[in-house]
This record gives C-alpha cells, sequence and structure tokens, in this order.
C-alpha cells in the first residue's frame, strides 16, 4: 500500500470532529510550529519539502510564501481556495467534507507562517453544506483554543473566516477570487501587480489551494525532507486524484507522485480498469482544462516508456503528446464516448464561465461553442475543424487571466489527437447522429505517424 | 524624478519616465506606431488590458534581461524596461494578431454603421477599415439586445457595445454615484442599470465621449445628421459646474450637439457637464474660439467614405523607412 499523508484516517468513524481527529494526531503540527519553530522556520520547512501548488499551476508553494511581501504596519492574508469549480475536479470537496480539521489545521499553521492575523476560506457557493461543516469545525477549534486570541497562550491571534462564492468558475482565478472576496464583481485583475504584492484589499496576500494548505500538515509533523522521500523528481509528495468517467472504481485517490498512469487506471487499488469491460479511448489527466490524450500516449510517452502520474512526466511532450497535472480531475472514456461531443460539452463549459473582460475569450468561447455544436450535430463543414484551430489560437495567450488558454487547449487538442474523429463527424452526418467513431487506433501502440507537431 | 528609461519601438528610440506604458511611450513618439486603443483611456483609472487591440510584441525585455517576452502583450498596461524593444507595425505577427482581434470584436457587432450615429468617429469602425477581413467567418446569428433609454438624454444600444468598461469607470470616478455597470458573465454581459434607473447627475453625459462606439448615443442628437456633415467649432462659456471647454457640432447656423474637446486619440480633454453638453445648444450661449482641428484621416474631414485612405503604412513614411531600413531591405531581399 502507498503512503497516505492526507487520507489516513479517512475511514475512521467520527474523524470529521475535533476529538477523534486530535486522537489520531490532529493539531500536532499547531503545537509544534506554534511553540517550537518562527515562522521562517515553517516557510523554509515548507521550501524544503517541494511541495506544488495543488489548485492547478504546480508552483512551488514555499517558494509562493517566500514571495509575501512584508511592509511594516500593513496587514497579511491567506486566503484558501476552495472554489473548486473545474470539470472532472473533486477533491477539495472530498477532504473538506470528510476531515475539515486537516484544512483548519493547516491553514492555521500556514498563516502563522505568513504573520497574517486574519484568514478566508472562500467554498464555492453551491457547496452550501461543506460550508457549514468548515464553520462547525472552526467553530469546534475555536473551542478548544487553537484559533481566537492567544492561541496555546503563545501569543499569536488568528480569526478564521468561511466565504461562501456565487458558484462562478472564474472566482478561482486567484484574483477574481480576491475581487469576490472584496464584494465585488468576479472579473480577474490584470497583474501585475500580483497577489503577493497587493492582493486582498491591496494588502499582501497569499492564495492556496485547499489542498496545497493541508499538505503543509503531515510537512511540519515530519518535516520537508521526509516529504521529498515521496514521489519522484521534482513532483514531491502525494497528491490528491478525482477519478471519473467511465472507471471501474471512480472516486478520489491520493496516490504518491510518480505512479504510473496504467497502474492508477487498472490496479484494484486505484480505479480498478475500465467499467463494463470496455477499452480505454482517451484520458483528460487533470481537469477539464488540461489537454485531452489519447489511450496509447495516456499510458506511454512518445518515446514508449511509461508515463507517471507526475507533473513532469504528465507534461512531458509538450503539447504534441503531453498534457498537465492540473488540478488532478482524472477523467477516463472508453470506447464508446464521442470526442466530439465531449469536447462541444468541455467549451459549453468555457463559454458559459468567461467572465467577458476580454474580447478574445468572450467572444472567442462562444464562437468555438457554437461550431463545435454544429459539427456534433451533424451540421459540420470540413473548414470548420480549421477555423475551430484558428479561433483557439487567437484565444491562447491573449486573454487576462488563464481562463482564455484553458477554454483553447480541450479544443486545440482534441483536434490534435482526434482530428480523424471530427472528419467523420464531417463526412458522415447521419451516421454520427446514431452510432459512435468507436476506439479506431487511439489504443493502439504509438506509431511514429501518431505523432504530428503541425498543430 | 528618477532616471529616464529608454525604450525603441518600430525602431524609433524615446526616453521616458519609468512607469510609463508601452502604449504612452508610443505616444510620445506619434504617428502611424502608435497601437490603436478601444478600452484604455488615460484620464481613466484602471482602464486597459481588456479589449487587446493594442497588443504588441516585446522582442527585448529590457537591457538587463535582454530575452523576448513569450507571448504578445496589451501596450496599455505593459510598463517600459530601460533598454526594451518593441515592435507594433513592423512586426506581421503583431499585424496578424490584431486582424484577429478585431475580427473578434466584430463578429457579434450588427454591423448597422448605416443607421448608427457614432458613425465617421467609430474607433471600432476605423479599426474595421484597417485590419478587417472583406467577409466574416461567423455564421451563425448575432446577440442581440433591447435598446434602452438611461434617463432622457442618453441612449444604451447595448449590440454595438464591446465591453471597454470606459463607461463605467467614468461614471465610477467622476460622478458621485454611480448607477450603472456590468451584468452577467461572458459574452452576453451587458451594460446596464440597476432595474435601469435614469443615469441621473451632472456628470453622467461623459459617458457618451468614452464609448469607443455607437453604443452610447445622445439622445438629442440622435438621427439628426451624420457627424461627416456638422462642422466642428471649438467654443467655450463660463460655466459653474465645469471648465465649460466644448466642441459645437453645427449644420449651417445650428448646434446639434456638444461634446467634450477631443485629442488625436479620441479621448476627452477635460469632461464637460450636463448643462454644456445637452442644455446649452444656441450659439449666443457660447464664445467661439476656431474650427475643431480634425485629423486628415479622419471621415470627418474628408466628408466621404470614399477617401478614407487606410492609415499610411510603414513605406509611406519616410521616419518609419529610415528606422527599419535594415529590416525593410532584408525583407525586400526575400
Ligand atoms: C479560471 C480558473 C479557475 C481556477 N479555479 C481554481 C479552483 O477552483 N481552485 C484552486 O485551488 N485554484 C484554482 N485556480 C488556480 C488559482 O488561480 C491559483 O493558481 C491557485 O489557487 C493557487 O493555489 P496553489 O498554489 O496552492 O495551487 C483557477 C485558475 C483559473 C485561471
Ligand atoms: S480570459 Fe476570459 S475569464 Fe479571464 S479575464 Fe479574460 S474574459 Fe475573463
Ligand atoms: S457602452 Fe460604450 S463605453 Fe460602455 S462598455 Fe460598452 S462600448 Fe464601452
Ligand atoms: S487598449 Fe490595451 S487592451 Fe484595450
Amino acid at each position: 500500500m502507498a503512503r497516505k499523508l492526507l487520507l489516513e484516517h479517512i475511514n475512521v468513524p467520527g474523524i470529521n470532529t475535533l476529538d477523534v481527529y486530535r486522537q489520531k494526531g490532529g493539531y500536532r503540527a499547531v503545537e509544534k510550529a506554534l511553540k517550537t519553530l518562527t515562522p521562517d522556520e515553517v516557510v523554509e520547512e515548507v521550501k524544503k519539502s517541494g511541495l506544488r501548488g495543488r489548485g492547478g499551476a504546480g508552483f512551488p508553494t514555499g517558494m509562493k510564501w517566500s514571495f509575501l511581501a512584508k511592509p511594516e504596519g500593513v496587514a497579511r492574508y491567506l486566503v484558501c481556495n476552495a472554489d473548486e469549480s473545474e470539470p472532472g475536479t473533486f477533491k477539495d470537496r472530498y477532504l473538506m467534507t470528510y476531515i475539515p480539521h486537516a484544512l483548519i489545521e493547516g491553514m492555521i499553521v500556514a498563516s502563522y507562517a505568513l504573520g497574517a492575523k486574519t484568514s478566508y476560506i472562500y467554498v464555492r457557493g453551491e457547496m452550501m453544506p461543506q460550508i457549514r461543516i468548515l464553520e462547525r469545525a472552526i467553530a469546534e477549534a475555536k473551542a478548544a483554543g487553537f484559533l481566537g486570541k492567544n492561541i496555546l497562550g503563545t501569543g499569536y491571534d488568528l480569526e478564521l473566516y468561511v466565504q461562501p462564492g456565487g458558484g462562478a468558475y472564474i472566482c478561482g482565478e486567484e484574483t477574481a477570487l480576491l475581487e469576490s472576496l472584496e464584494g465585488k464583481r468576479g472579473n480577474p485583475r490584470i497583474k501585475p501587480p500580483f497577489p503577493a504584492i497587493a492582493g486582498l484589499y491591496g494588502c499582501p496576500t497569499v492564495v492556496n489551494n485547499v489542498e496545497s494548505i493541508a499538505a503543509v500538515v503531515p510537512i511540519i509533523n515530519d518535516g520537508g525532507d521526509e516529504y521529498t522521500k515521496i514521489g519522484i523528481g521534482r513532483s514531491t509528495g502525494t497528491k490528491l486524484i478525482s477519478a471519473s468517467g467511465n472507471l471501474v472504481k471512480p472516486g478520489v485517490y491520493e496516490i504518491e507522485l510518480g505512479l504510473p498512469v496504467e497502474e492508477f487506471i487498472y490496479s484494484d487499488e486505484y480505479c480498478g480498469g475500465i467499467a463494463n469491460g470496455k477499452r480505454l479511448k482517451a484520458t483528460v489527466a487533470g481537469g477539464s482544462s488540461v489537454p485531452v490524450l489519447p489511450a496509447n500516449l495516456t499510458l506511454k510517452l512518445a518515446n514508449g516508456e511509461p508515463r507517471l502520474m507526475s507533473y513532469e512526466s504528465l507534461s512531458e511532450g509538450g503539447f504534441a503528446t503531453g498534457t498537465m497535472m492540473g488540478s488532478g480531475g482524472f477523467i477516463a472514456f472508453d470506447e464508446d464516448q464521442c470526442i466530439v461531443r465531449n469536447t462541444w460539452n468541455f467549451s459549453r463549459f468555457y463559454h458559459h464561465e468567461s467572465c467577458g473582460q476580454c474580447s478574445p475569450c468572450r467572444e472567442g468561447t462562444g464562437w468555438m461553442e457554437k461550431v463545435l455544436h454544429r459539427i456534433e450535430h451533424g451540421h459540420g463543414k470540413m473548414s470548420d475543424i480549421d477555423l475551430l484551430v484558428d479561433v483557439s489560437r487567437k484565444i491562447e495567450g491573449n486573454t487576462i487571466c488563464p481562463l482564455g488558454d484553458a477554454a483553447a487547449w480541450p479544443v486545440a487538442s482534441a483536434i490534435r489527437h482526434f482530428r480523424d474523429e471530427f472528419e467523420w463527424h464531417v463526412r458522415e452526418p447521419l451516421k454520427s447522429q446514431e452510432t459512435n467513431y468507436g476506439i479506431a487506433k487511439y489504443a493502439e501502440p504509438i506509431a511514429k505517424a501518431e505523432v504530428t507537431t503541425d498543430n | 524624478m528618477s532616471e529616464k528609461v529608454k525604450v525603441t519601438i518600430d525602431g524609433i528610440t524615446v526616453e521616458v519616465e519609468p512607469g510609463t506604458t508601452i502604449l504612452n511611450a508610443a505616444r510620445q513618439i506619434g504617428g502611424d506606431i502608435v497601437p490603436p486603443a478601444m478600452c484604455y483611456y488615460s484620464k481613466l483609472e484602471g482602464s486597459g488590458g481588456k479589449c487587446r487591440t493594442c497588443i504588441v510584441k516585446v522582442s527585448k525585455g529590457s537591457e538587463k534581461d535582454p530575452r523576448p517576452m513569450p507571448k504578445l502583450v496589451a501596450s496599455c498596461r505593459t510598463t517600459v524596461m530601460d533598454g526594451m524593444e518593441v515592435q507594433n507595425i513592423t512586426s506581421p505577427e503583431v499585424m496578424e494578431a490584431r486582424a484577429g482581434v478585431v475580427e473578434i470584436l466584430l463578429i457579434n457587432h450588427p454591423l448597422d454603421c448605416p443607421v448608427c450615429d457614432q458613425a465617421g468617429e467609430c474607433d471600432l469602425q476605423n479599426l474595421g477599415y484597417e485590419h478587417g477581413l472583406q467577409k466574416t467567418r461567423y455564421e451563425f446569428e448575432r446577440r442581440t439586445f433591447e435598446r434602452i433609454d438611461i434617463g432622457d438624454k442618453i441612449q444604451l444600444h447595448m449590440n454595438r457595445c464591446i465591453l471597454c468598461y470606459r463607461c463605467v469607470f467614468t461614471a465610477d470616478q467622476i460622478t458621485n454615484k454611480r448607477v450603472h455597470g456590468i451584468l452577467n458573465r461572458g459574452d452576453h454581459s451587458e451594460i446596464s442599470t440597476y432595474i435601469q434607473t435614469a443615469v441621473d447627475n451632472d456628470f453622467s453625459g461623459n459617458v457618451i465621449d468614452v464609448c469607443p462606439v455607437g453604443a452610447l448615443t445622445d439622445k438629442t442628437f440622435r438621427f439628426k445628421n451624420r457627424v461627416w456633415f456638422t462642422k466642428p467649432v471649438d467654443a467655450h462659456r463660463d460655466c459653474p459646474t465645469c471648465s465649460g471647454k466644448v466642441t459645437l457640432w453645427y449644420k449651417g447656423a445650428d448646434v446639434l450637439r456638444v461634446t467634450a474637446r477631443k485629442d488625436i486619440y479620441g479621448e476627452v480633454e477635460e469632461f464637460i457637464c450636463n448643462t454644456c453638453r445637452f442644455e446649452k445648444k444656441k450659439t449666443d450661449d457660447w464664445v467661439l474660439e476656431h474650427p475643431t482641428h480634425i485629423s486628415d484621416a479622419s471621415v470627418i474631414s474628408s466628408n466621404h467614405y470614399e477617401t478614407m485612405i487606410p492609415l499610411p503604412v510603414i513605406q509611406e513614411n519616410l521616419r518609419l523607412q529610415e528606422a527599419n531600413k535594415v529590416e525593410l531591405e532584408k525583407t525586400a531581399k526575400f
């Protein structure tokens, strides 16, 4: 069995309560950090651990913390990003639902490290049960002296608040989140300045994902060096993966980074293979924003070596043959799934969620959705396929926030790897309404011809 | 002030204060190399970054870190570094990307210029002429909104809006109480007032002047005439509320419209009050100064669409030719 750092006690009855959580060693990290370490030492430990942000971008957390500006007499904030709304990603919700104190404990340690006296957990508006769970956990922690004034007699004060969002995907983008937290329309800000310099209410702010913050607890308990022993290369530690789609056992798994993708999909310890005895056609490895890959490139790199669940291995091959770790939303598609339909579905999401500030994203996402809708419903033209690639290029890299890229990549990658299927939809407008294109050659061992780099 | 920084745009070098944006540095140079700006407005804090028409290529980051920037950047929101080198109209990549932005801005635009009061002084129309494609590749119904009156003087024609946010910033920054903003999200965003409250305060009329397209128009001028048939004259009056410096738009002996005075980038010099704009439409109200200077490239000076030439490109500009001699020779060779 692989080591579990976050979900070790997830099946212990009552682990959502403070008492049971403490019996299982909970809040040791708070005691250790506040009583024996300086804030800088906590930051140092997190730096040593090599922990990378679990919210999508994978930026080293310790480094992000050390960039926080510390002007005299200005408040600093820690904001936890619990807006989780990416299609395919549901790991944060799982953690908050079943083991909320892991997040609260991480928030206290991280706030101490950053010198924040007020911290926020910004939760996606739809997650009302989780909001209540977190509020109850905060009340318990406060009653036990882990929050509020003079925590554990150390003189450190911290107030922790839960803020429900309005349920917009864009409010997961960190600067849109800050706007929303300030009570404004959730439009991403133009950077610079970055939140580390001017974030919430213009004060230096760190925004971190739920899982990044929870991971600080084992790092402080066991030390950063211990954390690096798990994982592979620059992908240290464990990672929560929310697996969905046509799998025997979909769900949230904690994996050691570096696990072969094949083992993750097919072993009984994890997803248990493809459901109903079907074959794997394609995967989206890190949430809807990352490039989709055919089965063969999911399991193996272009050079034939096994692909691993790590930041580096997943992105190996760049856009031509790779994808990304993203937020860990792993979606598997079996041979009966239609890539065109799925691409349209994703692009419908981005069209709906674009904030509309910058023209390429506002207009381009809608345009792509309409063209994809047309192809999927048998009214497409051959030229539509190149038009989609062209529109996606106009958006990519030319927007205020990365939502534009996130909308462009799934479309561009689907056409890159599944062009045959798109063309079939155009050529067979009637047939494509009744049957699926099927698995074609997408699961065949990689032939040299598969690796095209032209778009 | 700290030392000036040097930046080179399309081969022309200029020294500017640190913290200046690429766009403003380009405006200091002036001429054809100034990127078009549809959302940035120098008088409005926080504006810019949205429309993406002002994108440029930074081919050298700075003296210290000469690496080029990986993507095209919005020149209105990117500050210059010492030794930075920027390409605007000398970069085919930029021109292509800008044409892409223009195409995107036009896909949902009604293209109702023949009945639009902004025609002739519309930034989007000008951009479309310069960069537009002959034919749109967008084959879907364009989004439509109902026209709404916001108060008795201003009409909002949301179909034409490019969501530049200028009017929102204007109302936020120069009127006491902003009553309009953006509702909804993405391509169904719309400028609106809260339950159609009338926009009503002394300076609200300025949203008409900052609007780069015909989305916010002056109802008192609506359909009276085409701007290129009117004659602009600068005038002033002693106004207790604003500077009283305006442009009067004459047709024959009648003042059809009053606007703030605009600079060569289409920005108002000073915001004016609603009394000057909407109530003072007689020559007697004003002290006339002189005919307003209008750029040669504008249809207003040419009076006809036909003479509206595309803005001169490098080949017709001696200064640019000189600055880019090497590059041009290179291109000529291939
Ligand atoms: C459109 C968009 C949506 C995002 N949604 C989330 C989200 O729901 N949760 C999250 O943690 N990060 C999200 N991010 C990433 C955040 O901007 C930010 O990088 C992250 O919260 C940083 O935390 P980390 O360093 O711990 O990963 C999103 C980014 C974009 C562009
Ligand atoms: S890229 Fe899209 S979501 Fe992001 S700021 Fe621009 S319009 Fe808004
Ligand atoms: S109404 Fe005009 S000024 Fe306001 S956002 Fe739209 S285009 Fe810009
Ligand atoms: S003027 Fe720069 S992005 Fe609009």
